[in-house]
């Protein structure tokens, strides 16, 4: 295939990809960000424990981590067909994208706030913070640089899904990899979607580094 | 100095429990703090001196007894009383425990921030708070590049920033060396001496409980052993914590010294002179040092000294009559 038929279908790919793996990436933080500080706030070494509703959390959590995306993908066929309208292609995709990727962000966003020193937390509570403003005033400020390292490698994983998302009907480099490359023996297709996706990949993980980086103030 | 009570501990008691075993961190503990005052709580680590400064803004909850602020229980308070008596009561940590993330100036702000104080006054209090601890040249800087003792001088203003009437301060100088040690013992007697604000230390050094308190408590055991105006305990000392802590006792019967010896003890009152030489001049009698531990403070002399006892009867009561008469306690030593 020539670089000028080859060229339109990368970045057809490409467009789609980013328009399965931004959204997917922005909604899952939308739900597991909250559900990630839910863990660690109810925890029972945490600022307001829960047992409870933390055990709750924690195994749908785990259940939904421990689905594979291909199969929790066919599962939701019906549920996401009553969501998002239709059960297949690249719009529909990002519904079982979400369900796949919030759980595995609100383990990461856990993480992440974890590490915030326990006597920082401790201060701000000794100079009458609410729980409210110790969240958003010191444990997500003080997590920030973990925050944006842990979300990076999200949107690289939510990028790695979507190639499966082919198996739905999804379009994107990962399906343009599959059906148009391997299925019709054109080597040189799936070459170039492939490579284009390193690419992204690269490009996704040098700027989330940077920002880190960046936003890091622990560092001289 | 005032003496209307601030804080009043009474019965406390704080056990920590699992399933196998059972601690008592504090045991039957009652503690008056006045206002104005800088009162120390000194004990060996494990005495429970950390759990019992943590439990007097809640940040450890203790199973009985009652912790009165200005006369109300803190351990009775709902939520939002709590927060903001809180923020009228500051503390600081031995590891400083600063927000890496924000400026100095922001660390400073912080308390403001959440009380809701508008940007302007904020400003201009954060800008007073810098000048009080000395740092107005780091106000963008980052709490990594800064050094311990500056570090502590962050935790100090953002202690202040809400202006509370008293100070907790949890092992403040114990991260730190000798000369910063200094240096944050002078900013708290500064603090303490022109804001008003009333100081609740706690350490394992008795240096700082003698250089800036006036009142002090020996902890042992998650008891109080001993409880009084530092001079008095300092002079009286009857509790094995108390003697170990002062340095009046040796650690170990073994370095007690073979000969019969006395030994002098210097809490602070005797005047700031050779008291050894003018013994000599004074009495005749030559005597021989076989150990001292002296701290010069504020002016004062604090420590011990051991010298053999003189040989003859009536040297050695001319030595002890010559002591006593300038304010130094002598006790006769004689290995068992």
């Amino acid at each position: 295939m020539s670089w000028d038929q080859l060229w339109p279908l990368v970045l057809d790919g490409l467009w789609d990809t980013l328009y399965m793996t931004i959204p997917s990436t922005i909604l899952s933080y939308l739900i597991g960000m909250p559900l990630g500080l839910l863990l660690v706030v109810t925890a029972k070494s945490g600022i307001r424990p829960l047992p409870k509703l933390n055990a709750v959390l924690g195994v749908i959590i785990n259940f939904l981590r421990s689905i594979p995306f291909i199969i929790l993908l066919a599962m939701l066929f019906p549920v996401t067909r009553a969501v998002m309208g239709r059960a297949i292609g690249t719009q529909a995709v990002i519904f079982p994208l979400v369900i796949s990727a919030f759980p595995y962000v609100a383990r990461m966003v856990e993480g992440s706030i974890l590490e915030v020193d326990r006597g920082v937390i401790e201060a701000a509570q000794s100079l009458g913070s609410t729980d409210l403003q110790l969240i958003l005033k010191v444990l997500i400020p003080e997590a920030l640089p973990s925050l944006l390292n842990g979300a990076a490698i999200v949107t690289v994983t939510i990028l790695g899904y979507t190639a499966m998302a082919s198996a739905a009907g999804g379009g994107g480099l990962g399906a343009i990899a599959i059906t148009k490359g391997l299925n019709l023996r054109k080597l040189d297709v799936m070459y170039v979607a492939a490579i284009a996706l390193v690419i992204l990949v690269q490009i996704i993980t040098i700027s989330g580094n940077h920002i880190t980086k960046k936003m890091d103030h622990r560092k001289r | 100095m005032s003496s209307k009570v601030l804080l009043e501990i009474n019965n406390l008691s704080k056990i920590f429990a699992d399933a196998e075993n059972r601690v008592i961190a504090l045991n039957n503990i009652s503690l008056t703090v006045n206002e104005g005052e800088i009162y120390g709580i000194v004990g060996m680590s494990g005495a429970g001196k950390s759990t019992l400064i943590r439990c007097i803004n809640r940040l450890d909850t203790p199973n009985e007894g009652s912790i009165l602020y200005r006369n109300q229980n803190i351990l009775d308070m709902n939520r939002q009383t709590l927060l903001q008596t809180r923020r009228k009561i500051g503390m600081i940590f031995q590891q400083f425990n600063l927000f890496m993330q924000r400026t100095i100036a922001h660390n400073i702000r912080y308390p403001l921030e959440i009380a809701g104080v508008d940007r302007k006054t904020a400003d201009q209090r954060v800008k007073e708070l810098l000048e009080i601890v000395g740092l107005e040249d780091k106000a963008d800087a980052y709490p990594i590049q800064l050094s311990g003792g500056q570090r502590q001088r962050v935790g100090i203003a953002r202690a202040l920033a809400s202006k509370p009437d008293l100070l907790l301060c949890d092992e403040a100088t114990s991260a730190l060396d000798p000369m910063t040690t200094q240096s944050i013992l002078a900013l708290l007697q500064d603090i303490n001496r022109r804001l008003g604000i009333t100081i609740l230390l706690i350490t394992h050094e008795m240096a700082v409980i003698r250089q800036i308190c006036n009142r002090v408590a020996i902890l042992d055991g998650g008891r109080v052993v001993e409880e009084g105006e530092v001079d008095e305990v300092f002079l009286n000392t009857q509790s094995e914590a108390g003697k170990r802590l002062f340095g009046v006792l040796p650690e170990r019967a073994s370095e007690d010294p073979d000969v019969p010896s006395l030994r002098i003890v210097f809490d602070g009152t005797a005047a700031e002179e050779p008291i050894i030489s003018r013994l000599a001049v004074e009495t005749g009698v030559y005597v021989n040092i076989l150990s001292a531990n002296m701290n010069h403070l504020q002016g004062k002399t604090y420590g011990q000294m051991i010298i053999e006892q003189p040989a003859s009867l009536d040297e050695k009561h001319a030595v002890i009559s010559y002591l006593t008469q300038q304010g130094l306690t002598v006790r006769e030593v004689n290995k068992q």
